[in-house]
């Protein structure tokens, strides 16, 4: 992770930022906050999480869990989908 | 397998650098936009006022894939500036920038008998040059006020815009191509894409009936200047009267094909369920029996000044304005309602700029009473369809046009 940070930052401060001035996005600091920062991000920002809020239920949270692995081709590691699904009902959906 | 260049193309620095802690967190005070009642909490919680390169600080929902929306006060002229022009993306890995020297569109596929590559230079001297104006709208536009609400970009009212194209009929591009027969739908693609491999690229199909309308074109000019970046340089295809999904942007290819085309984004995304829409125009070869892809838009108006709970002076005139829409059949009349729906009276609507454009209206009045007054508006058009008065629920919240009250505050 350091050198891929690193990396990032090299490419960073040679001017190639994709789209300006995209700034960081908070996610509640809670149990399963990295493991959706580690695997959600490197595809979207993690806006798409917060503006999602609050109105889905774990039902509803685990399909789009479920679109993002089966349909989008995400690799997450199976001990992570219960954590990551876990955390966006309780901090970011109706909590059940 | 993540794609290493792309990811490292697409994972901004800033955020990345502030995460780790070698990056000073800031840079401009975040800017809240006005917006409509009604979204989801996480939007007023999230959404800020950003300028992508080359655009006005827009209505950011998301990043990457950027997602910006329009402010609601652009919408008081019928024509939307190309720098307050909504941005919509599915994927991420969008190029930074296009060399229109290098740009080809390839045209061809099983259904065309004598495949073709053009440059820019081809399509801005080679055929006929049309112009027209229409409105592109985000299927999703107002979204975010469905009830219940949906997941997906949670959109309030400004996923949309109405500019004049310049370009050339796809209809002369495919016949130059040798278009068959037996092709059935016309593929397009942009050079756009996604992160993972494995992800489903963005690739749109429309039927040939509605791909060889004469309004359908390649347009290479944006209100009489090129295309802003995120709105589809050098080159987006123009399905005037239907959704934005179609309109695809930063095209590099029209495939005519013999077979439905299966993508994802065809199969599965952009559909509706059957029979609930009063729409006219189907894509036969993609229905089921449950359900189809969105078509044409529905008539609809918004109200755009003055704002929402914007406070004004009673005795004093005010100038209602605003815009009305459809899928191509043209607007005939906008109602106001200055009074929360007991009475309604007739809109003065401005330049009619075609049948697939905005139709500007305006609406003069002097408040009486102090204290709230609830404003509506509702379209009609030349097919005797007008707005609904209450939502028709769909999974993806597609077709919203329920006629939407607009406060003011009257002191």
């Amino acid at each position: 992770m350091r050198s891929l940070c690193a990396a990032i930052a090299l490419f960073a401060l040679t001017g190639a930022g994709a789209y300006g001035d995209e700034q960081p996005v908070a996610l509640n600091a809670a149990p399963g906050h990295d493991a959706v920062e580690n695997n959600c991000a490197a595809c979207h920002s993690l806006d798409y999480v917060r503006t999602n809020a609050k109105f889905l239920d774990r039902k509803t949270w685990q399909a789009e869990f479920d679109k993002m692995t089966k349909v989008f081709g995400a690799d997450i590691a199976p001990q992570d989908a219960a954590t990551i699904v876990d955390y966006l009902t309780k901090n970011y959906g109706t909590g059940g | 397998m993540v794609d290493r260049r792309r990811v490292l193309q697409h994972l901004t620095g800033a955020g990345v650098l502030a995460a780790s802690g070698v990056w000073p967190r800031g840079g401009a005070a975040q800017q809240r936009p006005a917006l409509t009642s009604g979204l989801p909490d996480g939007v007023y919680d999230t959404a800020i006022l950003d300028a992508l390169p080359g655009k006005k600080p827009l209505i950011k929902l998301s990043y990457r894939p950027p997602n910006y929306e329009t402010p609601v006060s652009y919408f008081a002229d019928a024509i939307t500036p190309n720098d307050a022009f909504f941005v919509r993306y599915h994927l991420a890995d969008i190029p930074a920038e296009i060399d229109p020297k290098g740009w080809r569109l390839q045209i061809g596929g099983e259904g065309a008998a004598s495949p073709l590559q053009l440059t820019l230079a081809d399509l801005e001297s080679g055929f006929e040059q049309v112009e027209l104006t229409a409105v592109c709208q985000c299927a999703g536009n107002r979204r975010g006020l469905s009830t219940p609400h949906v997941a997906g970009v949670e959109w309030g009212l400004g996923a949309m815009g109405n500019a004049v194209w310049r370009g050339v009929r796809v209809k002369d591009l495919l016949a130059k191509a040798g278009l068959k027969k037996e092709a059935i739908e016309i593929v397009a693609n942009g050079a756009d894409g996604p992160v993972l491999d494995k992800t489903p690229d963005f690739v749109k199909s429309i039927p040939v009936w509605k791909a060889i309308d004469e309004n359908t074109i390649i347009a290479h000019r944006m209100n009489g200047q090129q295309l802003p970046h995120f709105n589809g340089f050098p080159v987006r295809l123009i399905v005037p009267g239907w959704t934005g999904t179609y309109w695809m942007k930063h095209l590099v290819s029209l495939e005519a094909v013999t077979k439905p085309f299966g993508g994802f984004w065809m199969k599965s995304a952009y559909r509706i369920p059957s029979g609930k829409f009063p729409v006219v125009q189907h894509f036969a070869s993609q229905m089921t029996e449950a359900n189809e892809p969105i078509t044409e838009m529905v008539v609809n108006s918004l109200i755009a000044s003055p704002a929402d709970n914007q406070q004004i002076r009673r005795g004093t005139s005010v100038e209602l304005r605003g815009v009305a829409w459809d899928g191509g059949y043209g607007i005939r009349r906008v109602e106001v309602s200055l009074d929360g729906g007991a009475s309604w009276h007739s809109a003065t609507l401005g330049p009619d700029l075609g049948r697939f454009a905005f139709r500007g209206w305006s609406h003069r009045f002097t408040p009486q009473a102090a204290g709230k007054q609830v404003i509506l508006a509702k379209a009609s058009n030349a097919i005797g369809q007008t707005q609904a008065e209450s939502l028709i629920f769909n999974p993806a919240g597609y077709h919203n046009n329920v006629v939407r009250p607009l406060t003011l505050v009257v002191a």
